[in-house]
This record gives structure tokens, sequence and C-alpha cells, in this order.
């Protein structure tokens, strides 16, 4: 080929042309294909998805608005409008005692709750049976149930990883003693066990914020199971493959192959779960709120909001109570599976579009 | 195959222990039991209601501590006996009987129908993917998980039993001066049930759906698939004879879930519904702290479970015979 070149002036002309468009093309060339860093690309495919970016946006909007509408309004969770009607009455009492007329007035301040009111100007969505704003108490519902996913789904992943990884690290016995103990979290039915646990915070006398606090810890225990096989099966399958056979090989330490090796592979699968399972938990701690064994009232949750429509009358002419948190919870949970589902595709590095 | 079976036995009854032992320590966390309350209520017209209650106590094993109440109970569950509920003295073996049939029938259909809808949307979803079609599945059935089961009976019942009339709005299994038998029973009862079904139908198709759609999306992006294409094959042919066989395969894990789920009835819905099935009953039984029959409900439910993993599992390696078991 170079004799050839050589022999031709011609085409070394060309070819230096070429050399040079090169030369000038490596700047070109950065400019043209961006290097993407897996995290950008994962990002990328992310907001690709528009059922995903719809998802992240709603999930925006309702953590802002939850969090900051309060701010605006001088009404809590627990404001009772007096408001219905506020009346004194008098009635006249006249009455003779040895011979001088005495009167008397008896005056009666009724001041009447303003319940069950239709929405209006003032109570955007109305008021519910104990003339509470049903607005107010969806938002500062809206505080509670969307951190009570949170709070619980990350204890729950805590836990997961820690006893999903020791026993998938370790193996034997300990993998053996550890998955007997999942299996058996795996196997308990839920609902009646979450009732059981309620009643007896309540017998207990545990109430108030107390009670949302244990109400965590509740679900955390008997939530942890999922994650921690996720985790093990996980590692199992990592701990055959080759770049772990060379790490050892190497004889990296112990520390450094599970932060730096084992966990970066196992997150994307931990994140997808985390999500979704945050969908769940809001679906779990309304259902447990909706029977009365949740959070307590006078605390608001979208769950004992929504208790309101265990009333025939309430359920018949009130949407207006029951509808918005019903809303609100489909809406944040539909979002969290959105996110989720997107985020599972994101990370499958088999998906090419 | 033997070892493997044996080895699962072993694991299932450690498992039963495990789930009857923690269940029943937290109905003794309970501080008050209902024993005591129901003999309490008593004290007026019952002078002597305390030795009563200490003697049925002791007829339970409440009297014990913890680890002595849970052998106690556990000698005579393992004779068949799970005693009489608290609540109105039946046998609990006869009481599940009773409700279980209602709850049976109801997941029955909605079983049947979940698979029936669920499957081909997941198929067609995963065939036109990122079509039109594949959307609106999608939307219409995640939409379908995450809606609370409480607020959606709650719209179902205002806007089909009260707005439109179309059903009893007094709910239950049966109108409540309804007199007839034979066939017209069984119309009015079917008719009571057709709410409670669709309702559980919609919000168990998502799951399904999601898990048949994946699985497809992920068989057909298979090499065979593409030399089958290649080939000439016909389309029909290709999704469900050469696809859809394999994508049966992980659907079988889901089987294991159904066995328990049959059974168990649905807390949340038959309660609003006021059906009293077993799901009803052992929601009553869970807050009311009749220990006996949520013992013998949850040793049940979790026998299922076991069952349906163990019968997944061997399914697994019928259906696929590169699954070897005991690995």
């Amino acid at each position: 080929m170079e004799e050839e070149q050589n022999t031709n002036p011609q085409q070394t002309e060309v070819a230096a042309e070429g050399a040079m468009q090169t030369v000038e093309g490596t700047e070109n060339l950065s400019d043209r294909v961006k290097v993407l860093s897996p995290a950008r690309l994962v990002l990328k495919r992310f907001f690709r998805s528009k059922l995903s970016v719809i998802g992240l946006v709603t999930l925006l909007v309702l953590y802002l608005v939850c969090f900051i509408g309060p701010l605006f309004s001088d009404m809590t969770y627990e404001t009772i409008d007096y408001n219905g009607a506020q009346n004194a009455q008098s009635t006249e009492i006249t009455y003779t005692v040895e011979g001088v007329e005495y009167t008397m007035y008896d005056i009666t301040y009724t001041e009447s709750i303003n319940l069950k009111a239709y929405p209006s100007a003032k109570h955007w969505l109305g008021t519910d049976e104990n003339g509470r704003d049903v607005l107010m108490r969806v938002l500062y519902g809206g505080q509670i149930s969307l951190t009570i996913g949170i709070v619980v789904v990350v204890l729950e992943t805590l836990i997961g990883v820690i006893m999903g990884g020791i026993a998938g690290y370790f193996g034997k016995w300990v993998d053996q003693i550890i998955m007997r103990i999942v299996d058996i979290f795996y196997c308990i039915p839920q609902m009646p066990i979450l009732l059981i646990c309620s009643a007896i915070l309540a017998a207990n006398e545990v109430n108030g914020i107390a009670r949302i606090y244990w109400l965590c810890l509740v679900l955390v225990f008997f939530g942890w199971a999922g994650t921690a096989r996720l985790v093990r099966g996980q590692i199992l399958s990592l701990r055959e493959q080759e770049f772990m056979l060379a790490e050892r090989s190497m004889g990296v330490p112990v520390r450094r192959k599970i932060f730096l090796h084992l966990i970066p592979n196992v997150l994307p699968l931990l994140i997808v779960q985390m999500t979704l399972g945050l969908g769940s938990v809001i679906l779990t701690e309304s259902t447990l709120s909706y029977l009365g064994l949740g959070v307590p009232i006078p605390y608001a949750t979208w769950g004992n909001i929504i208790q309101a429509l265990r009333d025939f009358t309430t359920l018949q002419y009130h949407f207006h109570i029951w509808g918005p948190p019903g809303i609100c919870i489909m809406l944040a949970v539909l979002s969290f599976n959105f996110v989720g589902d997107g985020l599972r595709d994101a990370f499958d590095p088999k998906m090419k579009k | 195959m033997f070892k493997y079976i044996v080895k699962r036995i072993l694991i299932s009854i450690i498992i039963i222990f495990g789930v009857t032992f923690i269940t029943y320590s937290l109905f003794r966390l309970m501080p008050d039991n209902y024993v005591y309350n129901k003999f309490a209520a008593q004290s007026a017209t019952n002078p002597n209601w305390e030795e009563q209650a200490a003697r049925v106590e002791h007829l339970y094993g409440l009297d014990l501590n913890v680890v002595s109440g849970y052998f106690h109970w556990l000698g005579s569950a393992l004779k068949g006996d799970f005693g009489y509920s608290f609540i109105d003295g039946a046998a609990v073996t006869q009481k599940i009987k009773d409700s279980l049939p209602v709850s049976f029938i109801m997941s029955l259909i909605v079983t049947i129908l979940q698979i029936a809808i669920a499957l081909p949307l997941g198929i067609k979803a995963a065939v036109n993917q990122y079509g039109p079609t594949d959307y609106i599945t999608t939307v219409f059935t995640m939409l379908g998980i995450s809606l609370p089961s409480f607020f959606f009976s709650g719209i179902m019942i205002k806007v089909f039993a009260v707005d439109l009339g179309w059903f009893d709005p007094s709910l239950g299994l049966q109108s409540g001066n309804f007199t007839g038998n034979g066939w017209e029973l069984f119309w009015n009862q079917a008719w009571h049930l057709v709410l409670p079904i669709f309702v559980s139908t919609v919000l168990s198709l998502g799951g399904l759906m999601r898990y048949t759609r994946t699985n497809m999306l992920e068989v057909l992006s298979a090499d065979y698939i593409r030399t089958a294409r290649a080939k000439g094959v016909k389309k029909r042919n290709i999704i469900y004879k050469h696809a859809f066989k394999n994508t049966a395969i992980p659907l079988v894990t889901m089987f294991s879930g159904i066995l328990a789920s049959l059974f168990c009835g649905s807390m949340i819905i038959e309660q609003i519904f006021g059906i009293q099935g077993i799901g009803y009953q052992s929601y009553t039984a869970t807050t009311q702290g009749d220990i006996p029959f949520v013992m013998a409900y949850n040793t049940f439910i979790a026998l299922l479970t076991v069952i349906g993993i163990f019968i997944s599992d061997i399914l697994y390696a019928i259906v696929d015979p590169r699954v070897k078991l005991g690995n």
C-alpha cells in the first residue's frame, strides 16, 4: 500500500489531506461524539420515556404542594371551623318574688361547627365530618403519607441489604439461617399481622405521633424480607462472575470488594425496588389508616381521611371529602410505579432504545 | 429429586413453625385479652365470672407464658383441634368451612378473569411495544394497581349502586328481605357478587399484565425469534407458539401466590361489601383478639403459601427441562 501511495503523488496528497482532516477532526470528533458516563446514559434513557417523566413531575408537584401549600393558610389539619352559625338567643324570663318583678335574660350562645360543608371559597374542598378543612387535611396528610413511605423504604432497604449481603457473601450456614428467617417473613400473611400489630399499639395506648413512628417500625419489620432475598440472589450470581475471581486472585481486600464492586452492581436493582416499594408502602399505610388502625386521628393521612366513606351518607353525598385523598394516593402510587418502571428500563443495558 | 423434596418439606415445616409462633406471640402481646373482657362484661349478672374466665383461659393456655402457651396451642392443633372461636363459640374449623365457599368462588372467578384478560393484554402490549396499545394498556393496568382497594370500592358503590341504582346499595350477599330459593337465590347472590368481583379483578390485572409484558419482551428479542422471522414463520405462530411458550416459564412462579389467594379471601373488599367470607371473618377476629380463629386462619394461609411455592418449583422443573431441582 505505502509503495503504491508513494508512486502516486496525487494519492499521497489526498491521504495527507485526509490525515489533516483527522487531525482537525480530533477536535470535531469530541464535539460530535459525546462520551457519556453510565449515569448520564441512564438519565438520558430515563428521560426518553414519557410515562416516567410524567411520573417524576407528578411526584415533584405532590411533594411541593403538600409541604409548601399549608404555609399559605392560617388553618391546620386540626383547625375546626366553628363558623357554621354563631348566634346568641335570648329569652326573657320574668318572675315576681314578693311583689317585686325581676326580669332575667337567659342567653344561649351557640357556635355551630361548619361540618360537611361543600366546597366554597373559604374551604376549597369543603369540610369534613368534624368541621376541619379537607384541603388542609389532604395536604398535611400528604406530608405524613409521603414521608412514611420514604422512611420505611429506606430502613427496609438498609436491613435488606445487610441481611441479604451477609447471606449472599458468606454463604453456607449463615446463608441457611438468614434465608430461613427470610422465608418465614415471606410466608407471614401480611394484612392480618399488621392488623394485630396495630391493635397491640392501640391497646398499649401508644398514641399521637409515637404511633406513627411505631407504625413505621412495624412496616419495616415485616417488609425487609423481599429486599434481602433480592440482594442475596444478586450477590450469589455476581460472586460466580469472572471479575470477582480476578479480584480474589489479585488479593483485593474484602471491604473494597464489597463497597466498590458488589454494591454498585446491586444498586440499580435496589433503586428500582425502592421506587416500586414506595408506592406499595403508601398503599399499605393508607389501608391500615382506612381501617382506623394506622395513623390516629387528629393526625391526617390520606388513608384516614378516606375513612369517612364508611359512613353511608358521606359516601353518598360527600365525594369532596373522600375523593381528593383517594386521588392523591392513586397519583402518588401510580407515579412511583411509572418512575420505577422507567428506571428499570433505563438501567437495563440490554435496552438499546 | 427425592432428596430435594425431603429437604423442601423440612424447610416448609420450619416456615410453618416460624409463622405460627410469630403470630401467636404477637397476639399474646396484647395487654387485655378477649376472654377476660368478655367475662368482665358479664360481671353484673355473673358473680363468679373471674373463676370462669380463669377456667377458659386455662383451657386455651392463656395463663401460661408465651412459649408454653404456643406449644399448648400447637399440641391441640396437630391433633386437628383448633378450638372454638372466642367471639361466638363456634368451632373454628366449622367457621372456616362455612365462610370459605363464598370467598373461594369469588377468588376463583377473579383468577379466571384475571388470566383471561391480563395474558392477552400483556402479549399485545409487548408485540406493539411503545405503540398506542402498549401505552393505553400500561396506563390502565397501572391505574388498577395504584388504586387503593377501599377507595375504588367506594367509587364503584357510589356510582353503580347509589347513583345508578343497578345494584343493591345495602350491599351484603343477598337482599335484606329476600326469601326465595333455588335459582332465584342464586341469581340474587350472583348479582350481589358482581361489583366485588369487578373491583378485585381490576385491582389484580396490573401485576400479571406487567409480568407477561416484560417476559414477552425479553423472549421476543431472543435470537431464535429473529431466526423464525427470517425463515418466514407466520407472525401469529411466532407470537403464540414460539414466544408465548417461553414466556409461560416465568409465569409459573406467579402461580405460587394464586393458591393461597384463592382461599384467603380479601379482608378489605369483603369488609366493604359486607360479604361474610373468610376475609371478613378474619378481619373481625383479628381486631377483636379471637386467638383460635386467627391462629387457624394464619396457619391455613401459611400452609397454602408454602404448598404453592413448592408446587411452582416443581412445575418450573416440569415446564423448563433445563431447570434441575436440587441445585
